[in-house]
């Protein structure tokens, strides 16, 4: 159990039978009050954001969570299927539960897959990944139209801004926090 | 970016400052013992102790059994110390300025803290590195609002209303606090008597305690109150208070008999405690407490 006064940016906690975790975190005590702890949280199998307060005889449960590595094998509709390497168990997140990382999952990918009592409820991905240009518009040389950037299309069907020289069937890596190229791979 | 050595020389002339401005109005600085065994019960203050004593959350015991031997007009900048009070606004230990006048009442105490303000913010406008609030002190607008019509101005519940579903102090955080002292300071008073503590109730209202709190640009610096000076009231109010220690942190606080048998001889006096980097930081225009002291928790 956590007490209130163990509440912080970053901790998780449980609230309705979900795991949340806080995501700002603020110590209030007006005047001659009692201490307050105002949190933003965000429950971590939603998604969904919202803010608490609470008091110092608050009481908080520590969820069940657990990261175990996995390898991604193939998406069928909106099921994403990931296995165990160690033990070839396998399973499956929806779209929805995955959110933007389908846009940079590929075939035998490694990723951690965490757990709240045994259940999978999302993943993280490697910080940077490579992937395959398959679309991309050439570059007119010489071009002075003054745009430093182009659209491109990648092997998962992710679209982004990259500099004007990346051409079609090279690789470019990937910033899966933020979604943005990184720099061209040479292979 | 202030140096430390700036911080420092800031923090070095406000403390010079609030110096001068009470030994020009005839107060006379004092020391109290920081550590102490006997303490006044306050459910919302974890004590951290020290060698079997308590370090003091407050002077204000210490320097009430000196108005009651006599002392007219008093003052103190001294540490002070409670236990899990970390944040934006709080440390652990931080600096407090207390001062004291017999025969007088909250009032006065309101407008001592207005010109203590002005005062300092006057001295120190020609340096680097002040951050005036809503321009020179002059320029500043003095606000003075009840809790009962500031809670009517900002909530969206009343006083009354958020008495009776026990969320006061949530309420005042989220709704109340951040607008007050916007253009200058604020004054927020008459609070309800469940949170008077060791104030005087009005006489012709005892739900409402003669005390107030100053605000400026939301943040809260400084808190005083007529003094209780009522044995039997303040011993009632204690028993509550150790009641609710004993039942919450199952500790067994003893009642500051000494001080119950001194008070009365006091008559009638007025206090103020202000959190002096509190003060430090309207006037650097700092975001958190941190920026204004020379060393972090963990040093």
């Amino acid at each position: 159990m956590f007490a209130a006064s163990d509440l912080r940016k970053g901790l998780k906690i449980v609230i309705d039978n979900e795991p949340h975790i806080i995501v700002d975190f603020q110590f209030s005590k007006p005047g001659k009050g009692q201490a307050l702890y105002r949190c933003k949280l965000r429950n971590m199998i939603t998604g969904s954001q919202f803010s608490n307060t609470y008091r110092s005889n608050d009481k908080f449960e520590k969820p069940d969570l657990e990261e175990r590595s996995m390898q991604y094998l193939y998406h069928q509709d909106d099921e994403y299927h990931f296995m165990d390497t160690n033990n070839y168990e396998q399973l499956f997140l929806t779209a929805e539960q995955l959110a933007n990382n389908t846009n940079f999952l590929t075939d035998n990918m490694e990723v951690s897959v965490l757990f709240f009592n045994d259940r999978p409820i999302d993943i993280s991905l490697p910080i940077f990944v490579d992937l395959r240009v398959t679309q991309a518009d050439p570059w007119a040389r010489g071009d002075t139209s003054g745009t430093d950037t182009k659209p491109v299309t990648v092997e998962t069907g992710y679209q982004l801004q990259v500099p004007p020289f990346i051409e079609e069937g090279e690789k470019i890596q990937i910033d899966t926090r933020t979604g943005e190229y990184v720099t061209r791979v040479k292979e | 970016m202030t140096t430390l050595a700036g911080l420092l020389r800031q923090r070095a002339a406000v403390v010079a400052t609030i110096r001068r401005f009470f030994e020009e109005r005839g107060f006379v600085e004092v020391q109290t013992p920081i550590r102490q065994s006997v303490v006044i019960p306050e459910a919302h203050v974890r004590l951290l102790e020290a060698d079997g004593k308590y370090l003091q959350s407050s002077p204000e015991r210490a320097m009430k059994l000196l108005l009651s031997r006599g002392c007219e007009k008093i003052f103190q900048i001294c540490p002070c110390f409670r236990g899990g009070e970390r944040g934006r606004l709080h440390l652990e230990e931080f600096t407090m300025l207390e001062w004291y006048r017999k025969d007088t009442d909250y009032q006065v105490v309101m407008g001592d803290c207005r010109e203590l303000v002005e005062y300092i913010a006057g001295a120190l406008q020609a340096d680097d590195g002040w951050a005036a609030v809503g321009g020179a002190p002059d320029k500043w607008r003095w606000l003075y609002t009840t809790v009962e019509s500031g809670f009517d101005r900002l909530s969206p519940l009343s006083l009354a209303e958020v008495l009776r579903r026990d969320c006061f102090e949530e309420i005042l955080v989220e709704y109340v606090e951040p607008h007050l002292g916007t253009a200058g300071g604020e004054f927020l008073y008459e609070y309800p008597v469940q949170d008077g503590s060791l104030a005087r109730t009005r006489s012709d209202d005892p739900g409402v305690a003669e005390r107030f709190e100053l605000y400026i640009r939301g943040i809260e610096i400084a808190n005083g109150c007529s003094e209780l000076t009522d044995p039997v009231e303040q011993r009632a109010r204690f028993s509550r208070q150790c009641a609710r220690i004993l039942a919450e942190q199952n500790i067994d606080i003893a009642m500051p008999e000494q001080f119950l048998t001194e008070i009365a001889a006091i008559g009638s006096a007025a206090g103020v405690a202000l959190g002096v980097d509190r003060l430090l930081m309207v006037l650097t225009g700092a975001e958190t407490i941190q920026q204004v002291v020379p060393f972090s928790v963990a040093e």
